[in-house]
């Protein structure tokens, strides 16, 4: 019946969780008592779940920085391109799941298994449900063109005009003090052919105008992509919001989907990964692993999931509800 | 959920012998309802206009939803209180360092100089 | 209290054989083995190339290598891959990896850490990361002695602290593989701390309450701490680092519309934190070690437990004074600067705790006790030279000079690295079941400290007249002080070489090991040396860990052994 050899990556070394006859089958040698090992466990996950919040929350201080020094541009972009519905059903899908979970971890305490396996399905309904929603969401800013970094056509290196691409030109015709230019480090053979090209070059530093196409500048390649196909109505007030927006703000506008996408995508990542977990508890406890004994795997996966919703409750105020 | 199931375990809310207390349904559902009334009516402040307040409307929302979570759906409320003391220790240091950041990148915005660049590519609004 | 008899039978060395036993290991103990094969493995790789900077920095134009673009690059290369693997293969993980893993649980009388497959999976985590360092490192040979380019793996240039936009605009193509191998060995440095904390908490027996602990395990409670709370926002730069430099995502590069300024909040949130996870085990070792050689009780227990603490909560709040010179604002400049000051106090504390602990004591001047003693005079000026650092007016002036070189490597290096080798040869005896030969380990000591105080003192002064770091060339004047470090660096290589020659020895010729060498109280010396496989035959009953007057010498042999007569009553010494 070992339910560990699923999990255990030594199970073929016999002598790492050996058990003594008559023991209870679920205790590690190096515990004293179920109770312990429990206690364990429970603690070592909530320290994990620590070193999440941790991790969540660097996230957080860049957005938080960006969105600080930059507020209309998060407005702007929040407001252009998410969809407070679908946010707002992706919020009632977790906090759902999470309601499903919870029973779950009390039925299987109470070794109700019918009602166990009931609510890990339904939990995993809500997981999926969310990540449905997620994939519609992406499939749309893919759509519009404001993807992340270099696909986002806010970027300064969208159509992969990247300056870091190619070897900037020995003498470069125009100043670009912004850009120190060494060359660089690594010049092989294959990049000596590159880019003397100098209306490859992105212009860097213009000059006082501040105009784009200054006169004896090198104007800027002409974008390649067509205007999204959302209404006609709806993009001509986001032009307008883009225009009002100064200068450093439209400059920054891919900050904010870099944040959305970086937050929600790492996010989207430990929902998956929520999923196996509860598809693996799922497949033990069809199995008839847990007892009132022993349901320590249902405990620590229901905790990571209830974190998985904390974290998406801090997000979607902070990314959809932005005015 | 079978009626004498969940009549049972409500009448006995008191430790387990071997894990201590499991959470009742009717609060589990109960904190459930203010989650979602949270969640409405979070979505409801972002459409008024309060400024700056709206941020920390939101967040302070947030926050109770989150505790709501903790509390009853984590079982910190039964359990004891020293995961409680982790939870609050890591938003504790990530606060601190989204807070001093923010100060820093606060106080250091006037003294940046914006260099004339080129926009991007007039990218189509 | 009772002693188990040597272990005829088998031990943990012993108890099952074969490849896959090691490799698949839960035994806490093999896996402290398995990462000192590897910890020390980078050490020496990380070793050899600051003995190819020394020997580079002998003249003040580059000697080694006649082109002169080469040079630049190699010295590069040589600084970034020496400090990247130096901090994140060998400082962070070595005493709490190797020896922590080995002792935690022997000291808490239990059979094993809380979750040892958890254990396992740290080490792969360690493994999988050096393999990624392994590979920038093969890269940069392959291009600069063969002029091979494999992807990504062109060597590392911007420094161990990968700074940007340098590191995500121009550097060489190395910092992506070198920044997930940063990434991932962070991993294995979370779980071993949520492993650490679990089993400190959990594992205890009945009559170790907290104050009754070894303050090794209150120093390893502590790094573990920070382990948690400080690494996985070292994750979380390192991610938006490379996708940065991978999908431009303009965060940290002005040119994009980022900050680069707060790339360095964010890495050194966690750097800073990352060098009090190297110093307090360190302290720990020291605190077991001294009072263990001087055959006393630890003076001040209550103190040292409560700085252990005190110095991981407040390293949390003085990262930003790496950024004094930077661009952070002056409101913040002040604020770090004064919380810098708060953070010598604890470490001060520690320092008289352990004199107070030498004094009166019965000093047996064996060589964990050399190293020993040798941190505490080199840790004190590593410390006092942080001061100066931290002071915002003067760190204007030695920021980024060979002060701050001269600095940290007295207290990594000087404090650490010593503490590690003080604690490798305390319990060396307890790992192997040898005794190593005493006096080639106090002239390797002697050597060490003498070879380490040439290389970095004469680089305090260097700095304070201004000598740049990380600078290739340097102006004539400084040649002098650049000798002395080189002829120090390769004082301090044959010292180091000497340790080595002197474990090897011992592990192959060594006499027996009696179970407890030196007198020692906690609870790893109440099991024989080697332990069996399970650590204790019998179960021992917790005690007071340094009640040292539980032991006197054995007379038919050498160690100690339990005293016949009952213990004086020690007077409170908490």
């Amino acid at each position: 019946m070992s339910t560990t050899s699923t999990t255990n990556l030594a199970s073929g070394i016999a002598h790492g969780l050996e058990r003594a006859p008559g023991h209870d089958p679920h205790l590690a040698h190096h515990f004293h008592s179920p109770e312990q090992q429990y206690r364990s466990a429970k603690l070592g996950m909530w320290v994990f779940l620590g070193t999440e919040i941790l991790m969540f929350g660097g996230l957080f201080c860049a957005y938080a920085i960006n969105r600080h020094n930059h507020p209309l541009v998060f407005s702007f972009a929040a407001q252009s391109y998410l969809n407070v519905g679908l946010g707002t059903l992706n919020t009632l899908l977790l906090i759902t799941s999470s309601l499903t979970m919870a029973w779950g971890v009390r039925a299987a305490q109470l070794e109700q298994r019918r009602v166990l396996i009931t609510c890990l399905i339904l939990t995993l309904v809500g997981g999926a449900g969310f990540l449905v929603i997620k994939a519609i969401e992406y499939q749309a800013k893919w759509d519009e063109h404001v993807w992340i970094g270099q696909w986002n056509r806010y970027n300064n290196d969208y159509n992969d005009e990247s300056p870091y691409k190619e070897a900037p030109p020995a003498q470069p015709p125009s100043p670009t003090a912004a850009v120190s230019a060494a060359p660089e480090a690594a010049p092989s053979s294959s990049d000596a052919n590159k880019a003397t090209d100098v209306s490859k070059v992105k212009p860097r530093y213009i000059g006082p105008t501040g105009l784009a196409n200054a006169p004896g500048q090198p104007s800027a390649p002409p974008a390649a992509e067509a205007p999204p196909a959302s209404g006609a109505e709806m993009d001509q007030q986001r032009a307008q919001r883009y225009r009002d927006l100064s200068a450093g703000d439209q400059w920054r506008v891919s900050t904010f989907f870099s944040c959305y996408f970086l937050m929600t995508g790492l996010h989207g990542l430990h929902v998956v990964v929520g999923i196996a977990l509860i598809s693996w508890v799922l497949l033990r406890s069809l199995r008839g692993d847990f007892s009132s004994r022993y349901f320590t795997p249902v405990d620590l996966v229901g905790l990571y999931w209830h974190l998985v919703d904390m974290i998406w409750i801090f997000l979607f105020p902070l990314f959809y509800l932005i005015r | 959920m079978s009626q004498a199931e969940s009549q049972a375990s409500a009448a006995a809310p008191a430790a387990e012998e071997d894990h201590g207390p499991h959470a009742v349904p009717r609060a589990l559902v109960a904190v459930y309802v203010v989650l979602v009334v949270c969640t409405g009516l979070t979505v409801g402040v972002s459409r008024i206009d309060l400024g700056n307040f709206n941020i920390w409307v939101c967040l302070l929302i947030a926050v109770i939803k989150g505790s709501l979570v903790a509390l009853y759906f984590m079982h910190l409320r039964w359990d004891s209180p020293f995961y409680g003391i982790v939870l609050i220790s890591a938003f504790f240091f990530a606060a601190l360092f989204i807070g001093l950041a923010l100060l820093d990148s606060h106080s250091y915005q006037p003294i940046i100089k914006p260099t004339p660049m080129a926009l991007p590519q007039a990218p189509p609004p | 209290m009772s002693e188990a008899p040597r272990s005829q039978a088998t031990n943990y060395l012993t108890h099952t054989r074969g490849f896959k036993s090691w490799a698949l290991t839960l035994d806490h103990k093999r896996i402290g083995l398995l990462y000192m094969m590897f910890v020390l493995s980078a050490f020496l790789l990380a070793g050899i190339f600051a003995m190819l900077l020394r020997t580079f920095l002998l003249t003040p134009k580059p000697w080694m290598i006649a082109d002169p673009e080469k040079a630049m690059r190699f010295y590069n290369n040589m600084f970034s891959l020496h400090g990247a693997m130096m901090v994140f293969m060998f400082m962070i993980p070595a005493i709490p990896a190797i020896l922590g893993n080995f002792v935690l649980p022997m000291m808490l009388g239990a059979k094993d850490v809380a979750f040892p497959r958890l254990n396992l999976l740290s080490f792969y985590f360690y493994f999988v990361g050096a393999m990624f360092f392994t590979y920038v490192l093969l890269g940069g040979v392959l291009r600069a002695g063969f002029d091979l380019h494999i992807p990504g793996g062109m060597g590392l240039d911007t420094g161990w602290t990968f700074y940007t936009p340098y590191s995500t605009a121009k550097a060489e193509s190395g910092v992506i593989p070198a920044t997930l191998g940063a990434f991932i060995l962070g991993f294995s440095s979370i779980l071993t701390g949520v492993n650490f904390v679990t089993s400190i908490h959990t594992l205890r027996p009945k009559g170790m309450t907290w104050f009754r602990m070894p303050l090794f395990l209150w120093a390893l409670y502590a790094t573990s701490v920070i382990q948690i709370l400080a690494t996985p926002v070292l994750a979380i730069t390192l991610l938006l680092l490379v996708a940065e430099r991978t999908m431009h995502i303009g965060i940290f590069d002005p040119l994009l519309g980022g900050d680069p300024i707060l790339y360095q909040h964010f890495f050194w949130f966690y750097s800073h934190p990352a060098v009090y996870i190297m110093i307090l085990p360190a302290m720990g070792v020291i605190s077991e070690v001294i009072s263990v050689h001087s055959h006393k009780h630890i003076f001040g227990y209550n103190f040292i437990a409560y700085s252990s603490i005190a110095l991981a909560l407040l390293g949390f709040l003085v990262w930003g004074h790496h950024l004094f010179a930077a661009g952070q604002s002056n409101l913040a400049n002040s604020i770090f600067s004064l919380l810098t000051f708060s953070v010598a106090i604890p470490s001060a504390v520690k320092v008289f705790n352990w004199l107070g602990t030498m004094y009166k004591g019965s000093i047996h001047f064996t060589t964990p006790m050399f190293f020993a003693m040798g941190f505490i005079m080199l840790f004190t000026i590593g410390g006092l030279t942080g001061l100066f650092l931290g002071a915002l007016a003067t760190d204007i002036h030695l920021h980024d000079t060979y002060f701050v070189v001269a600095h940290f490597h007295y207290v990594m290096m000087g404090s650490t690295l010593f503490a590690f080798l003080a604690g490798m040869y305390h319990w060396f005896p307890k790992m192997s079941g040898k005794m190593y030969s005493e006096n080639p380990g106090r002239i390797a000591a002697v050597l060490i400290f003498i070879g380490f105080n040439l290389t970095f003192f004469p680089q305090f002064v260097m700095g304070a007249h201004g000598a740049p770091r990380r600078w290739a060339t340097y102006p004539p004047e400084f040649q002098p002080y650049h000798v002395a470090s080189t002829l120090g660096a390769y004082l301090m290589g044959i010292g180091l070489v000497t340790v080595g020659l002197n474990w090897l020895h011992g592990l192959l010729r060594g006499r027996a090991a009696p179970a407890n060498p030196w007198g020692g109280n906690s609870l790893e010396w109440h099991t024989s040396s080697p332990p069996p496989y399970d650590n204790f035959a019998v179960e021992p009953v917790a005690d007071d860990p340094y009640r040292m007057s539980n032991w006197e010498p054995d007379p038919t042999g050498e160690g100690w052994i339990p005293s016949k007569q009952p213990p004086e009553l020690e007077p409170a010494e908490h």
